[in-house]
């Protein structure tokens, strides 16, 4: 009797469903996977290292560079890192806004999850609409920092800028393919400040989230892909270290903006919504509801910060530096300037470790330092790598096509995996 | 009862009809592409792209060669070389971004004190060389000659936030 092998597969790591720079070797038998294993690294920029030669601002940009679809909220926890160990409050303003903003790069990263996974999986319109809105929301980030995805908008001890009173508009001459008065209707949300914007976005989005449920909630074909598709137990989850949506789905209500708020979130009103099954099918259906959760404290944020104008940085000049006028002005506030433009701020020796609740999961930034202006050591905790490991488990004994299905939900990226 | 709705509901295929009536409404809506290159969409002044230096009115470059945007740039793509002019101001001999290490976080504008270094709103340039992409000080005041009305005008508007 002939001798029956496994077949090897090699995905990636130039394959379109890999998200980025995934390779994994499948052990086959017919189409059903026995072994995966993922292999990583190819995007691997030693940040780590490259911190602990740079000073405390200088390292924030590239947080952005890591979870590449959620910048503002691995720079937060990077800010939450440095502020813990300087002991400094920052202003209630710049807390709500970076709340704010941490939900806004919520949905911007479900958006993209959402968009990918579904086209992964073969629903090609979903991409479009959630592409739509994400383009709603890079403006509101292009507003305030300059960047559509590379921020660099909190610092520690605050935010860089306050909220801008104005829009950028669309130029309204009439083209080949608009007329002037579709341009002004383009225009229309824009011509009060970017609050006014953003709270025109909250009200629209929860109808465009129904949109995304009308098209694939009750799909059947939607649901054949996903239910029952790598289905994760809560002890395992727990057991794996899995965080957010993977977790949450899994039936475990852990979120840290709940269990140890950080900046405003005890003040806030929103729900942690939890899944039963822990199949592909109820992580869906988490972060749809994360949707609506998040455009919820988005609405509150947007109410507050209308209401409370005023600093969005601490009164600090040896942690933030002073008003661009000032430092024209006064001799001091130039020496503090320059002092912490060259030579940053210096840290206690000590050590801390800051974590946010990133659309992704827990992450977090753990800082040692020697007392110098560069951290001596700089771990960075990224929920994705966690949710690989697992991957091998997730997919045993399914298709080969269940394999893209598995990397969407688990909404890989790999800018935070390979650091 | 209920299986029988069910059964009714699959039949007719009524979740991929509704799905399809979303689609089907799109397609009569108001079109939001925006048709680059001809239509734009829309900057903030606070936009980072190419970078420029500027001069003052009088057509002095306002860079004094403190070398604090050199100092703090994150990815080092930024080299300066400075000297004393003939008429004993201190200037810059060569002012080098490689824009291939550049990350745009801007913090070379944060940081100067004069407002010389800006990073302006262009972001369709290109280099078809090796060594097109390395902004030599020419190259950069060359760029701010060029922009100044839009450089200022954005200045202006993102002072007060500043």
């Amino acid at each position: 009797m002939a001798e029956i092998r496994n077949f090897t597969l090699n995905f990636g790591p130039q394959h379109p469903a890999a998200h980025g720079v995934l390779r994994l070797i499948l052990e086959m038998d017919g189409e059903v996977i026995q072994r995966a294993d993922p292999h990583i690294g190819l995007l691997h920029r030693a940040t780590e290292k490259l911190a602990e030669q740079r000073h405390y601002v200088q390292n924030l940009p590239y947080m952005d560079r890591l979870d590449y679809v959620s910048m503002m909220s691995n720079e937060h926890a990077y800010c939450l890192a440095v502020e813990k160990m300087l002991g400094i409050e920052v202003p209630e303003r710049a807390q709500y806004i970076r709340v704010m903003f941490d939900e806004i790069t919520r949905i911007l990263n479900h958006l993209l999850w959402i968009g990918s996974h579904a086209l992964d999986v073969g629903a090609m319109a979903m991409f479009l609409y959630a592409f739509r809105e994400r383009e709603d929301l890079m403006d509101c980030y292009e507003a305030v920092s300059g960047a559509r995805l590379h921020a660099a908008y909190y610092r520690p001890g605050g935010v860089y800028r306050d909220l801008p009173e104005r829009m950028p508009q669309y130029a309204t001459r009439a083209t080949k393919w608009h007329s002037e008065a579709s341009l002004k209707a383009s225009n229309q949300n824009r011509q009060g400040s970017l609050l006014d914007f953003i709270e025109d976005f909250a009200n629209r989005f929860p109808g465009y989230v129904d949109e995304y449920e009308t098209l694939l909630t009750d799909n059947r074909i939607w649901k054949q892909r996903t239910v029952g598709i790598g289905v994760v137990s809560p002890e395992r989850a727990l057991q794996m270290g899995f965080t957010g949506p993977m977790l949450r789905g899994s039936g475990v209500a852990w979120d840290l903006r709940k269990k140890q708020p950080y900046e405003v979130y005890d003040k806030l009103a929103f729900d942690i919504p939890v899944g039963s099954n822990g199949d592909s099918y109820d992580r869906y259906l988490v972060r749809i509801e994360e949707f609506r959760q998040s455009n919820r404290i988005i609405k509150q944020c947007v109410d507050w910060l209308r209401r409370n104008p005023g600093p969005v940085m601490v009164d600090d000049h040896k942690v933030a530096p002073p008003p661009r006028a000032e430092m024209k002005q006064d001799m001091e506030a130039l020496i503090h300037h320059f002092k912490l433009v060259s030579e940053g701020i210096s840290l206690p020796a000590g050590e801390a470790y800051a974590a946010v609740e990133h659309p992704k999961g827990e992450f977090g930034i753990y800082l040692v330092s020697d007392g110098a202006n560069k951290p001596y050591r700089m771990k960075i905790r990224a929920p994705g790598f966690a949710h690989l490991s697992g991957f091998d488990e997730m997919v045993r004994g399914h298709m080969l096509a269940d394999v893209v299905t598995v990397i969407g939900t688990q909404d890989i990226v790999f800018g935070e995996i390979d650091r | 009862m209920k299986t029988v709705m069910r059964f009714f509901k699959s039949l007719f295929l009524l979740e991929l009809l509704q799905g399809m009536r979303v689609t089907g409404r799109y397609m009569f809506e108001r079109k939001i592409t925006v048709q680059y290159p001809e239509e734009r969409a829309p900057l903030s002044p606070r936009f980072r792209g190419l970078h420029a230096q500027r001069r003052f009115p009088n057509g002095e470059e306002r860079c004094i060669a403190c070398k604090l945007c050199e100092v703090v740039c994150p990815a080092l793509a930024i080299t300066i070389e400075s000297a004393q002019r003939e008429d004993g101001s201190r200037r810059t001999t060569r002012y080098d971004i490689d824009l291939t290490k550049c990350i745009f976080c801007g913090f070379c504008e944060e940081a100067c004190p004069v407002d010389a270094i800006v990073e302006t709103n262009i972001y369709e340039y290109h280099g078809e060389q090796r060594g097109d992409l390395l902004m030599t000080k020419d190259k950069l005041l060359a760029v701010g000659d060029k922009y100044e009305q839009q450089i200022a005008a954005d200045r202006a508007a993102d002072a007060p936030y500043r």
